[in-house]
């Protein structure tokens, strides 16, 4: 295989592990206004992201130094073209972070109410506007054959992008409630399994007729339909949905947060094995299209940062587990009281 | 104002805000590590409190680090695609190193030692804070080996209108950037320093928690004392590569117009660019700069005049930066040397605590003006010799990037008067009485 198509799916991997971890804290944190309730909810609410948020966010800057460094022209081309929804979703992750350390400082309602709504911006906008991005690289981009991105952030906010926005919105969702049936307790996880239950044919829903509009409105089927055995990949995805439901029923809720876990894989994985290989089409003309095979960097690079992820990605994922393992536990009330240090 | 003005007013803007919580993290993280190692040591309960008190300020300051470093990952290919496109490679390759090797570390780690006091051994906890303080010097280590290659590029060749790497060892190991490694790691460990000076001077002057905070005064004072030397020493070891380097900012560093041996240093001047020449110059020290630059009396320092005009830095900015840190890299020892001689004497010297109070925030000057130096100085590149910075810019609307100019400026400085706020705040107020923090720390 060639060393250009590996970095395409390590790409497309990074991208997938985002979603997937920090997909539970933006969907808790879009989720505060409606379920958190009371102080302590919020308190608790807080406390379940609060080990593990900032681990899951390196991803994203990971994904980030990946494009720049395997495929500098697609990073560069990427986000100046996408430059007004990048920095609305950079501001949105500065307010959210920043949010879970001042908000319990000062025992001021202002000053909490200040916060609260930054966590909940903070988490909403990047779940939709990822989903908007990540649609319209799907469909296609408006660049020229300098790479030049010909329209504004409101061209990526056409029906297609937007239901996008809406499948990563429902997913992550549902990924955080789950999360909370998992780490909360008593009245807080009954109502995240509620809410869990009553958005999963919310999400079922618009990951079918996401399916359907990718097939009318994107190229993506075409690599499936050149090689059906890749069906398989959305099977999963709707293997796995169909999973959540299940574990719901039978209250295995870990087990239910990790087939959410699967299905937000698996459709990242739909959507890069169908662009597969572009990382950045141009909806103008298909010559103008970013691949792996023309926006790369040098074999030499290509060759030294595979070594260094072959090396560092196991070691990370092994830490980040035990990470995972340590506090996917039920948060207690001591654990709330003993926080002085957040 | 144009698209490349801007996009560097605002980059400017954020590297500026993001370095004002980065040393602070990097310096304290290895001294609260340092004080919770002598308590699980010890057993000593004043530790535990030291390292309590001293870390929630450093998790603050640490919030504020991390979310500015986001925007930095992304803004060079929202805002220098071309540069990205020209230096992947290289510059890529570093960041994606520094992402996967040391951020991982560093942000999985501080998540773990915030949450974790209930739920690790205390050695196991005290040992994950030292993984955070390593981790965190160690990205500091990749991104200044990415600016090192901006400043004298190394092991690439051009292929296809961009920089190819050929020679991977050559960029880790490129002399500018180890330089740089040596120099601004310290003056982290400086600033640390004389920010739990500051802070126990406060205290001391008003006579409260007199022990825990001389204990903390002395480890910011050691601390202090080695690394400002270290500084200067690696600051003229720096200034001599720069001198071979990079002749146009040492001539534009200290405003040096006529190429001669036996050049002199200036002490102050007042350049006067379109004249070529200084219009105004305070004391004169005859063949020092040769001497500093060559560690040669008889060596030829390039003056300004002998570089092209399009490849002359701003001469002002990089004078006065350089002048400024200089002459408080000058100081900082000296106050340490001082704290030294004074040390079983430090409640009653009160001038001394004074001057200590008010020295505070003078590390952070010190370390931005360093980096005005660096980066002003090396314009007109954006690196050095290959790529002007004028030629680097993305392709974008310029009122995009005013608007996300004055979002910057907004929500940076809103976040600033919060995190001072409430680092001030937490300051002022000092440790929890002793039975508290004991009670929690046992569970």
């Amino acid at each position: 295989m060639e060393l250009q198509t590996v970095w395409f799916f390590i790409w497309g991997l990074l991208w997938a592990v985002f979603f997937m971890t920090d997909g539970f804290d933006l969907g808790i944190g879009s989720l505060y206004p409606f379920l958190g309730k009371s102080e302590r909810d919020k308190h608790m609410m807080i406390h379940a992201m609060g080990p593990l948020w900032d681990g899951n966010e390196v991803w994203l800057l990971t994904a980030g130094g990946v494009t720049f460094a395997a495929f500098p022209l697609v990073y560069a081309v990427m986000f100046s073209s996408l430059y007004s929804a990048l920095m609305l979703i950079l501001f949105a992750l500065i307010l959210r972070g920043v949010s879970f350390e001042f908000r319990n400082k000062v025992d001021n309602p202002a000053w909490k109410r200040v916060w609260d709504t930054c966590i909940f911006v903070g988490s909403f906008l990047p779940a939709l506007l990822f989903g908007v991005a990540f649609g319209n690289i799907f469909k296609g981009i408006p660049i020229d054959q300098d790479g030049i991105y010909l329209g504004t952030l409101f061209t990526l906010l056409n029906p297609y992008g937007l239901l996008g926005g809406v499948l990563f919105l429902c997913l992550f969702l549902v990924h955080g409630a789950l999360w909370l049936t998992v780490r909360a307790d008593g009245d807080l996880a009954q109502r995240a399994e509620n809410l869990a239950g009553k958005l999963w044919p919310v999400l079922a829903g618009v990951a079918v007729v996401f399916l359907v509009a990718s097939y009318i409105f994107t190229p993506l089927y075409d690599n499936y339909l050149a090689n059906p055995v890749l069906f398989l990949v959305p099977a999963i995805s709707v293997a796995a949905i169909v999973g959540i439901k299940y574990f719901l029923m039978q209250n295995a809720f870990f087990k239910a947060w990790l087939a959410s876990a699967a299905t937000i894989v698996s459709c990242t994985f739909f959507g890069v094995i169908g662009l597969f290989p572009n990382l950045f089409p141009s909806s103008i003309d298909a010559d103008y299209s970013l691949s792996a095979f023309n926006a790369s960097s040098s074999p030499l690079t290509l060759k030294i940062m595979l070594i260094v992820v072959l090396l560092f990605v196991p070691v990370v994922l092994a830490y980040q587990i035990w990470a995972y393992k340590l506090f996917s536990v039920k948060v207690t009330d001591d654990d709330l009281a003993h926080d002085d240090m957040y | 104002m144009d698209v490349v003005m801007l996009s560097r007013l605002q980059f400017a803007a954020a590297t500026m805000f993001h370095f004002l919580f980065v040393p602070l993290t990097l310096g304290l993280s290895v001294l609260v590590a340092y004080m919770e190692t002598q308590y699980v040591r010890t057993g000593d309960e004043t530790y535990l409190r030291m390292t309590k008190f001293w870390g929630k300020l450093f998790l603050i300051n640490f919030a504020l680090g991390v979310v500015t470093g986001i925007t930095l990952e992304f803004q060079f290919g929202t805002n220098w695609s071309r540069y990205s496109a020209y230096v992947g490679d290289v510059f890529g390759s570093l960041l994606a190193i520094e992402a996967s090797v040391a951020f991982f570390l560093e942000s999985t780690f501080i998540g773990i030692w915030i949450f974790g006091w209930n739920k690790l051994s205390k050695k196991a906890h005290a040992t994950v804070m030292w993984l955070v303080a390593a981790a965190g010097n160690v990205s500091a280590i990749w991104i200044l080996l990415a600016n090192g290659w901006m400043q004298q590029p190394v092991g690439f060749t051009i292929r296809d209108g961009r920089a190819e790497l050929t020679d991977f060892l050559a960029v880790i190991t490129n002399k500018f950037g180890l330089l740089e490694i040596a120099h601004t790691i310290p003056s982290a460990f400086v600033l640390a320093a004389f920010f739990m000076m500051g802070i126990s001077a406060w205290h001391l002057l008003k006579k409260q928690h007199i022990d825990f905070f001389t204990r903390s005064f002395n480890i910011g004072l050691a601390v202090g004392l080695v690394s400002s030397i270290v500084v200067a020493v690696t600051g003229d070891m720096h200034a001599v590569h720069v001198t071979q380097t990079q002749p146009a900012k040492l001539a534009a560093m200290e405003s040096h117009w006529e190429t001669q041996t036996q050049a002199p240093i200036i002490m102050l001047a007042i350049p006067d660019e379109k004249n070529e020449r200084n219009a105004i110059e305070i004391g004169r020290l005859p063949g020092a700069l040769s001497l500093l630059g060559h560690h040669d009396v008889n060596a030829a320092v390039t003056g300004l005049k002998d570089i092209p005009k399009d490849e002359r830095p701003p001469v002002l900015p990089t004078f006065v930066s350089f002048r400024t840190m200089v002459a408080l890299g000058t100081l900082f020892p000296l106050l340490t040397i001082v704290g030294l001689f004074l040390k079983n004497r430090l409640l009653e010297s009160r001038w001394y605590l004074w001057v200590m109070l008010f020295a505070l925030p003078l590390p952070y000057l010190a370390i931005e003006m360093g980096w005005v130096l660096a980066e002003v100085g090396r314009q007109p590149w954006i690196v050095y010799g290959l790529l002007k910075t004028a030629n680097a810019a993305s392709p974008v609307a310029a009122s995009q990037v005013m608007t996300s100019l004055v979002g910057f400026i907004l929500v940076y400085g809103l976040l600033g008067i919060a995190g001072f706020y409430l680092i001030a705040d937490f300051a002022q107020k000092g440790p929890k009485p002793a039975a508290a923090d004991v009670k929690s720390a046992n569970g």
